[in-house]
């Protein structure tokens, strides 16, 4: 029997706030164990959370660009359960009034458009870090990440294939990473997701029993364990056996999911409203004036690049996956109006070296005003197209412009007729046998001849100018 | 007159005029507590050689300048469910019997700002839970009145301190009554400010959404003061209320009632009611109509209902509140054990005493999957009601005058083994916290075998003033806060 799988996603985002979700300790990366807590954030006894106004308008930037409602008031719940790298024995959440619900995020797959509804997004706070170091008889917890603030975003089960699910993930990491409030970093754990499926014979309606994946850290580990367990319920279903309701782990060194909990072992979280903070209150002004701040968004900016920049689509996508790069683009453009040339250096050139040096675009060593020296050079035809890409990792790391590197390596391009003349004349004379067999007809021969020119002037005539009067020199 | 007999109010004017040192006041305050201790049992730890240390160093300053604030010198107990920064703060639990907070609560900082002196931790029921100081894990308290009799609970501790004369005055915490019920009993003053008037933040928290802190005094006039110093608002506790805080001494200017209106609940005078109680408090209410007060029957009508919404919601919030006292962080944590349940079960189980296990176990049932609607949800609705029925009657009255407690102090052990019936000593106190409003006990009277009754005055939100003001006025005409135990 042939199945189809239904997947829903839930994706814990770390905001990107200075300071905790309920005090005012650090929330940086990397810092040594326990140095970043308080009584609030370690639950001594006592100590009572404070909201986080910029964690608050960081989720209600997210839920408007994800089209939510953004609930007033709503209000903070605890969820009960002990764990040592639980400080308080609950994690205050959102329970009943979540901060946004019923959004929508646009996917598009294999050019087929999609609308995958968000059922909510919550604010919560994370939990530290539990510590087994071998060697030691016990095991240590690092409270440094506890607290640190939360965007809990659930999806409808919408999902129908596992390249849908990361098409979904990618769109929406971009959109938090557009509007700067999520780094996107998954290997640290900034952006967690735990996709939800399960599956059902093509056709019917009801859902199948559902299992949740945990440990996913990569795009490329997503579409994997979706896949690996596709195959595995599949293969359940068709032996006649029944899907548990389960959470199962992905292992990246096997390839395969196993049993992490069932769902006998599944937790009463015993929910309630937490009695230290009250219901929050959100001015109906101060929403809006978030909407007004809210940046053009990853997918109608692709559609913008296409329509206003005659783009190819894969141009349009690549260029705004990335807010800096697709800023960068749009700087360019704005001094030197050529976007499919500018598209090409972005995409390539800079890209390379921005990725090799870990770099945002928005930090290029190289500004848009150089790189646009730069295609300037190549379009008065001071220097060749191939000098110049030669020319650009230079331009990347020391620094200088591209008129002094120019000068410097003695890229400048000869482009005077007179000087190129001569040369053409030296070669033709040398290469009779050439000129014979061209002129019987043999038009192959010009490009050595050609060549021939171009090795004279050492790499730096302009190839242009060089093919024209050659081809005028032996019409003569 | 001996210094420990004075009123905070009084030993403030003479430290104020220089006429009494700071080491006096705590030398006379060692040797009253040195004599009345061991029989009374107030403290869970003493801190007199701390505060002698800071009154000398005070003293020293003062010589050079001499200026002073409200507090300064007064030696104040702390309920030791509140946190002082290296001071151990037990809320008499072997669970947190070495627990030395490393932060102050706001009330202490406010307190420390003025530089009062620390002169104990006072004994309470675990966790603050129960009426009595019985569940403490360290012991009980004894009356002053009667040593055989409780002090009440749970600031049982605070009120017999205050009561024996071991300090000028003290600090509790109220949650259905914790306050105002032992202050009945020891015959002292405690007054439970509204919910939100003073900080939470470092109080140990048993039922948040109900707890709050307040002071425990010799008479009107002290509570007034010491209110003033710990009330206002702090952006540490988001549940405490930005409203301007008055001085609350200048309420306490009129001696007379004109014009005022006092509600009697006639729900409060049924059975179960101690006849000494009723008639002593029947009289007060008649000494209110003297000093010009309009008297008014009233109905609450759903007071039937607080003990039992209270028992759900107090021991929901407490068993998610009590979580965090797992062994990990810190806090006992048992030796010898096998696995992370383990640890949980053997540390939760040796940390805890049977009334604290007990509430959170019933809190985590109401809290249960399947249940919650049926206990925490239909508490949380009634609650309203509870509260709607004073926002009613408070449209027809200013005040309302109630009974503090059924009976006068029990004798120790009389009600341990019933749980049920120790829960019914807070009939009066608890719709007060499930509404959220403040009100003030006093005494009222003695009964036969000389022990104090008390009776509550409870007023609309944010008007502790009103409160003080009707107590003020009763306590100075009747003058039952001049009787002294007989404890020597």
């Amino acid at each position: 029997m042939t199945y189809e799988v239904v997947v829903g996603v839930e994706v814990h985002a770390q905001l990107r706030t200075k300071s905790k979700m309920f005090c005012g300790c650090s929330t940086s990366f990397g810092a040594p164990p326990n140095s970043q807590t308080c009584p609030v954030c370690l639950g001594l006894p006592g100590s009572l959370p404070v909201i986080n106004r910029a964690a608050v308008e960081m989720a209600v930037r997210a839920g408007l660009a994800l089209n939510c409602r953004i609930n007033v008031p709503n209000r903070f719940a605890r969820k009960n359960y002990f764990y040592p790298d639980l400080p308080k024995g609950y994690q205050i959440s959102q329970y009943e009034s979540p901060i946004c619900e019923r959004g929508t995020v646009e996917i598009s797959v294999r050019g087929v458009k999609k609308s995958i509804r968000i059922r909510r997004a919550h604010l919560e706070e994370d939990a530290g870090k539990n510590i087994h170091e071998t060697g030691s008889s016990g095991s240590a917890v690092d409270f440094n990440r506890a607290g640190t603030p939360l965007l809990e975003i659930v999806t409808e089960p919408d999902m129908r294939s596992a390249d849908e699910v990361v098409a979904y993930l990618k769109n929406l990491r971009d959109i938090l990473m557009y509007l700067d409030v999520c780094d996107g970093n998954m290997e640290q754990g900034s952006f967690r997701c735990e996709p939800n499926l399960s599956l059902r014979p093509m056709g019917r309606e009801e859902f199948g029993t559902k299992v949740e994946l945990k440990n996913i850290n990569s795009f490329k580990y997503v579409k994997d364990a979706i896949e690996y367990e596709i195959k595995r319920q599949t293969k359940v279903l068709n032996e006649g056996g029944r899907v548990r309701q389960e959470t199962r782990l992905w292992n990246i060194d096997r390839g395969e999911t196993a049993v992490m909990r069932s769902k006998e072992e599944a937790h009463d979280y015993r929910y309630f409203p937490d009695p230290d903070l009250v219901p929050l209150q959100l001015e109906k002004n101060w929403i809006e004036g978030i909407r007004a701040t809210l940046p053009e968004l990853p997918m109608a900016r692709a559609a913008r690049f296409v329509s206003d920049y005659g783009l190819p689509d894969y141009d349009a996508g690549v260029l705004t996956a990335s807010k800096g790069l697709a800023d960068y683009f749009e700087r360019c453009v704005s001094v030197f109006n050529q976007p499919k040339t500018v598209s090409n250096w972005v995409m390539g050139e800079l890209s390379r070296e921005l990725n090799l040096s870990g770099i945002d675009a928005a930090e290029s060593p190289v500004p848009p005003e150089r790189l646009v020296e730069l295609l300037r050079l190549v379009e008065k035809g001071t220097i060749s197209l191939k000098a110049a890409r030669e020319l650009f990792p230079d331009l990347y790391k020391s620094g200088k412009t591209a008129e002094q590197l120019v000068q410097e390596k003695g890229l400048i391009q000869v482009s005077d007729e007179g000087a190129i003349e001569k040369m053409i004349d030296k070669v033709l004379a040398d290469h009779p046998a050439q000129v014979a067999q061209f002129k019987g007809g043999k038009q192959q021969v010009l490009g050595f001849l050609m060549g021939q020119v171009m090795k004279a002037s050492g790499g730096k005539a302009n190839p242009g100018k060089v093919n024209e009067l050659l081809r005028k020199k032996l019409a003569e | 007159m001996a210094l420990h007999k004075l009123t905070l109010f009084e030993l403030q004017r003479k430290f104020a005029a220089g006429e009494v040192s700071a080491a006096e006041i705590v030398h006379a305050y060692g040797l009253r507590i040195g004599q009345v201790e061991p029989k009374v049992r107030a403290f869970v730890n003493q801190t007199k050689d701390q505060a002698m240390a800071q009154a000398v160093e005070l003293d020293r300053r003062l010589k050079q300048w001499r200026k002073t604030e409200p507090l300064m010198g007064m030696p104040i107990a702390i309920k030791d469910n509140i946190c002082t920064e290296g001071v151990p703060t037990t809320c008499s639990s072997r669970m947190l019997q070495h627990f030395v907070p490393p932060y102050d609560a706001t009330v202490i900082a406010k307190l420390r700002k003025q530089e009062y002196l620390l002169i104990g931790k006072t004994n309470l029921d675990e966790f603050a839970m129960g009426s009595s100081t019985e569940h403490s894990a360290f012991g009980p308290s004894r009356n002053p009145w009667n040593l055989q009799c409780v002090p009440g609970g749970s600031s049982g501790g605070s009120a017999a301190a205050v009561a024996a004369d071991e300090c000028v005055a003290a600090v509790g915490s109220d949650t259905g009554g914790s306050i105002r019920q032992p202050a009945a009993f020891c015959g002292v003053v405690g007054l439970k400010p509204t919910y939100g008037r003073v900080s939470r933040y470092g109080l140990v928290a048993f039922a948040s959404s109900l707890d709050q802190i307040g002071p425990i005094t010799k008479d009107v006039r002290d509570a007034a003061l010491l209110l003033g110093a710990i009330a206002g608002h702090d952006p540490m506790d988001s549940t405490s209320a930005d409203v301007p805080v008055p001085d609350y001494t200048k309420a306490l200017a009129k001696k007379h009632l004109r014009k005022l209106r006092v509600g009697v609940p006639r729900e409060f005078f049924t059975e179960g009611l101690d006849p000494e109680v009723e008639q002593a408090v029947t009289a007060a209410v008649g000494e209110l109509k003297n000093l010009g007060g309009e008297i008014k029957d009233i109905e609450l009508p759903r007071t039937d209902a607080a003990v039992a919404v209270y028992y759900v919601l107090a021991t929901a919030e407490a068993s998610s509140n009590l979580a965090r006292f797992d062994g990990v962080k810190f806090g006992l944590r048992t030796k010898e054990t096998k696995d992370l349940l383990d640890l949980y079960m053997k540390t939760r189980q040796e940390g805890f005493g049977p009334e604290v296990k007990r509430r959170i176990m019933l809190g985590t049932y109401v809290l249960s999957a399947g249940y919650y609607d049926a206990y925490y949800g239909k508490a949380q609705a009634v609650r309203t009601l509870v509260r709607q029925d004073f926002e009613t009657a408070f449209k027809e009255v200013d005040v309302i005058v109630t009974p503090a407690t059924p009976t006068p102090a029990f004798k120790l052990g009389e009600k341990s083994e019933d749980p049920l019936q120790m829960y019914l000593s807070d009939v009066f106190t608890i719709s007060v916290n499930l509404a959220g409003i403040p009100a003030i006990a006093l005494p009222c009277g003695f009964s036969r075998t000389g022990l104090p009754i008390g009776m509550q005055v409870i007023g609309r939100a944010f008007e502790e003033e009103t409160i003080l003001r009707v107590a003020h006025a009763y306590e100075q005409a009747a003058q039952w806060h001049l009787k002294k135990p007989p404890i020597r």
